[in-house]
């Protein structure tokens, strides 16, 4: 259930609680995120909508662990990741996220195959159990017989699946999409909602996205819009979303 | 290690930025090794020198004689074992690039005092019954394809109008020590004596002097020199070693040339893999934040950076090293005797090593710092 009220029952997977972020430009200060509140679970699909500057990157970074807030806590599983260390929050990371970006963002000179094993390098599985895992991945996201392909002999829609893969190859605890279509045609950006729908309807994924396209967002379980740092509407009032939900 | 294809995939994706630096490196640890190997020719000379052997010159220089007399009274002060007389000769074979060193020696004494310098018995006996005989060192002979029995004419200005002076190679010297000199010509005394002027006779260039003991060579080098205090011919005596560091210094300080230019070379090799490092990192800005997302630490970041530019650095460093072995003896050969023997050492090679780890870890570690501290968000706001 996804609420934005802090109303949650303390067994959400993603509880955020009053979370405020504010950047330091020059001499004045830009408050992105004004003391947010949310709460997700386990197979949640929300879409994070709104203009330029709204705070939706913001958001997903603190959520991801790669930024830390002004203010407010982000408890991910019972980990309150708020105040872990940078070097705790590296491995934190490398365990509960899978992220996504607009731009694929993979290393050109690896193919497909090594891409995906990237996360699964920090593990002590052995080369078998990491390979076992990858093909897995790459088989999900329809890309098994592009294994041995590197980026550029890809086309967008399988770049961008090589990411899904490799944000799902090491099983994390929600996955983070930045713009997941941003980059893409029409039939291409089908394709990947498609998949990540079956990510969260066969697999019980847990994801949250932010984007610029309604089309996508209509997708998602919940859209909630974020204008100014402050979320103030949910497109979707299903059962269990508070509209307007900043205290 | 499973990181080795990453690490390996990251180097080659520019592969001619990669041939250069590697190429540059290369040279670069040539030059610093062939600069070390000159350095310690100059200094090898010192190292070889006997602990047990003073050199007796005149006060004045190298180029002034003394009598031949001193002779007796040096051999009469205690401590001293052996003393022989030498005499410089500096005659022209075929060409005056032909250089190499010519003595003229002693025949009584010369094998008592410098032991390393081996010659078969048969051979130095055929050389002192032989008043046109010649000993020459071994890779003298290799020089010019002389064999034992060949006839070696030289001409000679220094002493009278110029003619030729026809010698028999009776013998070649080994050196037991390793790096030793093997390229002098000895010639005998009494048939130098019989064919320089007047004036020349009875003067010898200089003495060398074997002891007892090593312990011995200060109180023996002042009583020699007190011996002929005030005389026509004072002289100067001073140990094997500090002689030879002497004669290297008439070169000029070859040594704070050498050091210089080598420092030069290690700072512009530093530069080098240094730039090309922050290129390369500059240019992955992304995939490193992309990198750390995902879950690798700011060390593994830093471990990536060190690693590239360290199998740089040895890459190229063995290249340059391989090169140094293969060159040296050749451009060794080459220098007809103008410069003490290359000897491409282990310490040399060792020396390489470590520089090129040295440099590949320093190139590494700026540009892998700031990857290291590279902001995530920031660095994903900039792809």
């Amino acid at each position: 259930m996804i609420r934005v009220d802090g109303q949650g029952n303390g067994k959400s997977l993603i509880q955020v609680r009053g979370l405020s972020k504010t950047y330091r430009r020059g001499g004045e200060e830009i408050q992105v995120l004004q003391r947010l509140n949310l709460d997700l679970d386990k197979g949640d699909f929300v879409g994070f909508m709104g203009p330029s500057g709204s705070g939706k990157t913001t958001l997903l970074n603190l959520l991801g662990g790669l930024d830390v807030p002004t203010q407010g806590s982000i408890t991910v599983d019972g980990d309150e990741i708020t105040h872990m260390s940078g070097s705790k929050l590296t491995q934190w990371r490398a365990r509960h996220v899978g992220f996504i970006f607009q731009m694929y963002n993979l290393i050109p000179v690896l193919t497909a195959f090594q891409n995906v094993e990237l996360p699964l390098l920090l593990t002590k599985l052995s080369k078998a159990e990491r390979r076992k895992h990858v093909e897995t991945a790459l088989s999900v996201v329809g890309l098994s017989n592009r294994m041995d392909h590197y980026p550029r002999q890809l086309s967008g829609g399988q770049e961008q699946r090589v990411t899904i893969a490799r944000a799902i190859v090491s099983d994390p605890t929600f996955l983070l999409c930045d713009e997941p279509t941003g980059d893409l045609d029409r039939k291409s950006a089908d394709e990947i909602m498609e998949l990540i729908e079956e990510l969260v309807a066969k697999h019980g994924k847990t994801v949250l996205m932010v984007t610029h396209d309604a089309m996508v967002a209509a997708r998602a379980h919940t859209t909630l819009h974020l204008d100014k740092g402050v979320l103030v509407e949910a497109s979707k009032l299903e059962q269990g979303v508070v509209a307007g939900g900043v205290a | 290690m499973k990181f080795s294809r990453l690490i390996f995939a990251n180097l080659f994706r520019k592969k001619i930025r990669l041939l250069l630096t590697v190429g540059s490196f290369a040279i670069a640890l040539f030059l610093f090794t062939f600069l070390a190997v000159v350095r310690g020719a100059f200094s090898r000379g010192t190292e070889l020198a006997g602990a047990d052997r003073l050199v007796v010159i005149n006060r004045v220089g190298l180029i002034n004689t003394m009598p031949l007399s001193y002779g007796d009274k040096i051999r009469q002060i205690k401590g001293v074992k052996f003393a022989t007389h030498n005499n410089w000769f500096g005659g022209v074979y075929q060409d005056e690039k032909n250089f190499f060193p010519q003595f003229v020696i002693d025949p009584d004494n010369q094998r008592q005092v410098m032991t390393e310098m081996r010659v078969p018995d048969d051979q130095w006996k055929n050389f002192v019954g032989d008043r046109q005989g010649v000993i020459a060192g071994r890779n003298l002979a290799k020089r010019f394809g002389w064999k034992v029995g060949d006839r070696i004419p030289l001409q000679n200005a220094l002493y009278g109008p110029t003619k030729t002076w026809q010698f028999n190679l009776d013998g070649i010297y080994t050196n037991d020590k390793e790096g030793g000199d093997e390229s002098q010509f000895w010639l005998q005394w009494d048939y130098f004596y019989e064919n320089v002027p007047d004036v020349i006779k009875g003067q010898a260039g200089w003495w060398v002097l074997k002891l007892d003991s090593p312990d011995d060579a200060v109180r023996v080098g002042r009583a020699v020199d007190n011996t002929f205090a005030n005389s026509s011919y004072e002289t100067k005596t001073e140990t094997e070693s500090a002689f030879q560091a002497g004669f290297a210094k008439q070169l000029g300080n070859i040594q704070l040339l050498i050091t210089t230019i080598g420092s030069v070379v290690f700072f512009t090799l530093l530069l080098v893999t240094g730039n090309t490092m922050a290129i390369s990192i500059r240019e992955r800005t992304g995939e490193l934040a992309v990198l750390k997302a995902i879950g690798y630490s700011d060390r593994f970041v830093l471990f990536f950076v060190l690693a590239e530019s360290l199998v740089i650095a040895l890459f190229g460093g063995l290249i340059g090293l391989g090169l140094a072995i293969l060159a040296i003896p050749v451009v060794g050969a080459n220098l007809n005797g103008l410069l003490p023997p290359l000897l491409l050492s282990v310490t040399a090679l060792g020396l390489g090593v470590v520089v090129a780890v040295f440099v590949g870890i320093a190139s590494g570690l700026l540009p892998g710092i700031s990857a290291m501290r590279l902001r995530v968000v920031d660095a994903l706001r900039r792809v």
